[in-house]
C-alpha cells in the first residue's frame, strides 16, 4: 500500500487551522507542524491570532509581533489580533484617518459589542488575503481556545444570516467561502487522549463539517505517554537477572512509576482508541514529553509528527 | 493550613478561576458537594461541563434552572451533615438573555420587540461578551434569590479569565460610550446635535461597516430603551457583590508552566482590584514515588544500565534494557516532579493564596459522586495533599 508523505499533507491546501479545547497543546502542534513541514522545503507562515501563546517559547525566539519574523530555517511566524486586521481593513478601505479615531473613541468596541463575529471575520478575512497573495506554500493558523474554536469558525456562517448586504457580508462571504473549499483550508483538530477533551473533539467535528462544511485534516491525539513495554514482565526476575542489588524502596518506587506509566499509556490508547470508532477521520499519535516544551522538544515532535504522516494509508487525505 | 473548609463553612460566594482544560467545573462541583456535606446549602453553577458529569449533576435535561440533587446520589453512605442540601444549575445563555429581557422590560410588548429583532435571534449566544455577562446576572439572581447559602460558580472558559470579572464594567462603559449614547438617541435630534464632525464620522463608519448593520445594532440596543438604568444598578450590585468579604475567588491551574502564569496573572489583578484569593488548587500534579529520588542519580543509573545491556549476552541483555527503561522511567518522573513541586511553590508564594492545595493526577476523568469524594479528599486534607504513588 502506498503511504502519504508530509509533501502531501502540505500540499492539499495552503491553509492548516489548528484547533481544539484550551490545554491540549494547539501551540505545540503548531509548531511541530510548520517544522515538519519545512523540512519539506515547504515555505510556512504561522499565524498566532490569540494574542499570547507559547510559540515564541517552543521556538525559543523573542515574542511574536505583527510583522513576519522567521523562527526557524523555512518558518515564518507573526501575530494577526483583530485590532490590527481592522486597521488594515480600514486602510485598504482609504479610511487610515478615521481608524485611530475609531479606537479612540470607543465606537469599535460598541459595534464590535453588537455585532458579535465581527472581529473573528476580520481576523479570517486577513488570512484569506494572505492565503490569496500566497504568503507562503503552508499558512498554519493558530486557532484561539476552548469554546472560541467553534465561534471562530463558524462566525462566518452566523454573519450571513444577521447581515443581508454590506461590507461586512461580504467579508462574510469571502471567509466562508475559503474555510468551506478543501482544496483552499481544512481545519486540524487537537486533542489529549482523555475522554473530556476526545467527547469535545467529537461534537466539534461535527459542528464544523455540518454547520461550516469545513474539511477536517487528519486528527492530532496529543501527549500520548509512550509504552515502556515491561508490564509483561516481573521486576524481581528482571534484576536477579541483570544481578542487580536494589534497596526495597527503590525498588517499590521503581514499581509504582512503572505501574502509573502503564495505566497512563493504556488509558491513552483506549481513548485515541474509542475516537477512531467514532471519528472515522486518520489520526497522528503525538507523544507525552516530559520536559517544558522548547526548541529540541518540537524537533522531536516534528519526527514524530513526520513519521506519523508517513504511516498513514493513502486515501486518508 | 488548609483554610478552603473555613470557606466553604463561612463563605457565600466562591468563584473558581482558570484557563481552559485546567479542570474548573469539577473544582466547582467538588466545593458544591464539599459544602452541602458540611451542612450548607449549596448550588453549583456550571458553565459547558462535560456530558458525563453534567448527567452525574443531572444536569442533562434541565437547562437553566436551579434543581436539588437528591441526597442519596450524592451522599451514598449517608455521612454527610443533615442540614447539607446540593443544588446545580448548567447555565444557558440564550435563555438567561431571554429571562432577563421577560423580567426587566417595561411590559411584554417591549419584552416581544427585543425577543423578536431580527439581529437579536441572530446573537443571543455570540454576543461578543454575552456568556460572561450572562453568568454573572444568573449569581446576582441566585444571590437575590437568597436560597442558598453557598455559590460557587464556574467562570466561562474565556481568551482572558478576568472578562467575566469585567463584564458589569464593561456594559456600564457601553452603556455610558458618547457615540453609544448618539446612536441610542430617540429622535435625530441626537444626530444633529452631534455636529457636523460626528455626522461625517457616522457616515464613513457607516460606509465601512455597512449602513445596514448599523441600522440594525441601533434598533436593537434601541429596543432596550428605558431600561438602561436597570442595567446599570445591577452593574453595580454585582461589583459590590464580587468585592465583598463573603465573596472568595479560588483560582484553579494545572502544574504546566503556561497555566500557572495565567492563574498568577489573574491573581494580580485580583489584588489590584482589592479582591481576596482565596485558594490555589493544583490539580494533575504528578504523583511522587517515594522521598529520596534523586531525578540525577536515576538519569546516570539509567544511562549505565543502557550501556551495560549493549554489550551483555543474549541471556540478560533483554533484563538489563527494561531495568534501564524503569529507571529512565523513574528519573523522568522525579525530575518532573521535582520541577512541578519548585514552579509551584514559587507560584504559590508570589500569588499569596491562604491555600495552596494539591489535587494529584487521577487515572480516571472525574464523572460520578465517588471520583469527586476522591478530589474533595485531596483538596480538603491540610497543608500539601500530594499523594505517594
Amino acid at each position: 500500500m502506498r503511504h502519504v508523505q508530509m509533501e502531501e499533507l502540505c500540499a492539499t491546501s495552503r491553509v492548516l487551522i489548528v484547533a481544539g479545547k484550551g490545554g491540549v497543546g494547539k501551540t505545540t502542534v503548531t509548531a511541530a507542524l510548520a517544522t515538519a513541514a519545512a523540512r519539506t522545503g515547504t515555505s510556512v507562515l504561522i499565524v498566532e491570532v490569540e494574542g499570547k501563546s507559547g510559540l515564541a517559547t517552543s521556538f525559543g525566539v523573542p515574542a511574536l509581533e505583527y510583522e513576519e519574523a522567521e523562527v526557524r530555517p523555512g518558518v515564518r511566524a507573526r501575530t494577526l489580533t483583530p485590532d490590527h486586521a481592522l486597521l488594515e481593513y480600514l486602510e485598504e478601505r482609504g479610511l487610515r484617518r478615521i481608524s485611530k479615531r475609531l479606537v479612540r473613541s470607543g465606537a469599535l468596541d460598541v459595534i464590535a459589542t453588537a455585532v458579535p463575529g465581527m472581529k473573528d471575520i476580520l481576523v479570517l478575512g486577513k488570512v484569506k488575503q494572505l492565503e490569496r497573495a500566497g504568503a507562503a506554500d503552508l499558512i498554519v493558523i493558530d486557532a484561539p481556545a476552548a469554546g472560541h474554536a467553534i465561534t471562530f469558525l463558524t462566525s462566518a456562517s452566523g454573519l450571513l444570516d444577521a447581515v443581508r448586504v454590506g461590507p461586512v457580508r461580504t467579508q462574510a462571504q469571502d471567509v466562508l467561502d475559503l474555510l468551506s473549499d478543501p482544496m483552499r483550508c481544512r481545519v486540524m483538530l487537537v486533542t489529549l487522549p482523555e475522554e473530556t477533551p476526545v467527547n469535545e473533539l467529537v461534537e466539534t467535528a461535527f459542528a464544523l463539517e455540518e454547520r461550516v462544511g469545513i474539511s477536517l485534516a487528519p486528527v492530532v491525539v496529543n501527549s500520548m505517554p509512550g509504552d515502556l513495554a515491561v508490564a509483561a514482565h516481573r521486576l524481581g526476575t528482571d534484576v536477579s537477572t541483570a544481578g542487580l542489588d536494589i534497596a526495597p524502596a527503590e525498588l517499590r518506587a521503581l514499581t509504582a512509576a512503572a505501574s502509573f506509566r502503564h495505566d497512563r499509556h493504556e488509558l491513552a490508547r483506549e481513548q485515541a482508541e474509542g475516537l477512531a470508532a467514532r471519528l472515522p477521520l486518520p489520526q497522528i499519535r503525538l507523544p507525552y514529553l516530559f520536559t517544558e516544551i522548547g526548541p529540541p522538544e518540537v524537533d522531536a515532535l516534528a519526527d514524530a509528527f513526520t513519521a506519523e504522516v508517513r504511516a498513514l494509508p493513502d486515501p486518508s487525505l | 493550613m488548609n483554610t478552603l473548609t473555613a470557606d466553604l463553612e463561612t463563605r457565600h460566594v466562591l468563584v473558581c478561576c482558570g484557563t481552559g482544560g485546567v479542570g474548573k467545573t469539577t473544582t466547582a462541583a467538588v466545593l458544591a458537594l464539599s459544602a452541602a456535606r458540611l451542612g450548607r446549602r449549596a448550588i453549583v453553577v456550571t458553565i459547558d461541563p462535560a456530558k458525563r458529569l453534567a448527567d452525574t449533576l443531572g444536569l442533562e435535561a434541565l437547562g437553566n434552572v436551579a434543581h436539588e440533587i437528591p441526597r442519596e446520589r450524592w451522599d451514598a453512605r449517608g455521612t454527610a451533615a443533615p442540614d447539607g442540601r446540593m443544588f446545580a444549575l448548567m447555565l444557558d445563555t440564550p435563555a438567561t438573555f431571554e429571562e432577563l429581557v421577560r423580567r426587566y422590560a417595561n411590559g411584554p410588548e417591549q419584552a416581544q420587540r427585543i425577543l423578536e429583532n431580527r439581529f437579536y435571534r441572530n446573537i443571543a449566544g455570540a454576543l461578543s461578551g454575552t456568556q460572561e455577562y450572562m453568568a454573572m446576572e444568573k449569581l446576582h439572581e441566585l444571590h437575590e434569590e437568597d436560597a442558598y447559602d453557598l455559590i460557587v460558580v464556574d467562570t466561562p472558559p474565556t481568551r482572558h479569565a478576568l472578562d467575566f470579572l469585567d463584564a458589569p464594567a464593561r456594559l456600564t462603559r457601553l452603556l455610558d460610550n458618547r457615540i453609544f449614547r448618539i446612536l441610542m438617541a430617540p429622535t435625530r435630534t441626537g444626530f444633529r446635535l452631534a455636529g457636523a464632525a460626528l455626522q461625517a464620522f457616522f457616515r464613513t463608519v457607516a460606509k465601512v461597516i455597512g449602513a445596514e448593520v448599523i441600522d440594525d445594532v441601533v434598533a436593537f440596543f434601541r429596543a432596550f430603551e428605558g431600561m438602561e438604568q436597570g442595567f446599570r444598578d445591577r452593574a453595580a450590585t454585582m461589583t459590590e457583590l464580587l468585592a465583598a468579604p463573603s465573596t472568595g475567588f479560588v483560582l484553579v491551574t494545572s502544574p504546566r508552566s503556561d497555566a500557572v502564569e495565567e492563574a498568577e496573572y489573574f491573581a494580580q489583578r485580583l489584588v489590584e482590584s482589592d479582591l481576596e484569593v482565596s485558594a490555589l488548587v493544583v490539580n494533575r500534579v504528578h504523583p511522587d514515588f517515594g522521598d529520596g529520588n534523586d531525578a540525577e542519580a536515576l538519569t546516570v543509573r539509567a544511562a549505565e544500565l543502557a550501556s551495560r545491556a549493549a554489550t551483555a549476552p543474549p541471556a540478560t541483555h533483554d533484563a538489563i534494557s527494561r531495568m534501564a527503561a524503569r529507571y529512565a522511567n523513574l528519573a523522568e518522573y522525579a525530575s518532573l516532579g521535582q520541577r512541578e513541586r519548585a514552579q509551584l511553590a514559587d507560584a504559590g508564594a508570589r500569588i499569596g493564596a491562604a491555600t495552596v492545595a494539591y489535587v494529584p493526577s487521577l487515572t480516571h476523568d472525574v464523572v460520578d459522586f465517588r471520583a469527586l469524594d476522591t478530589v474533595a479528599a485531596h483538596l480538603l486534607s491540610a497543608g500539601d495533599a500530594r499523594t505517594r504513588g
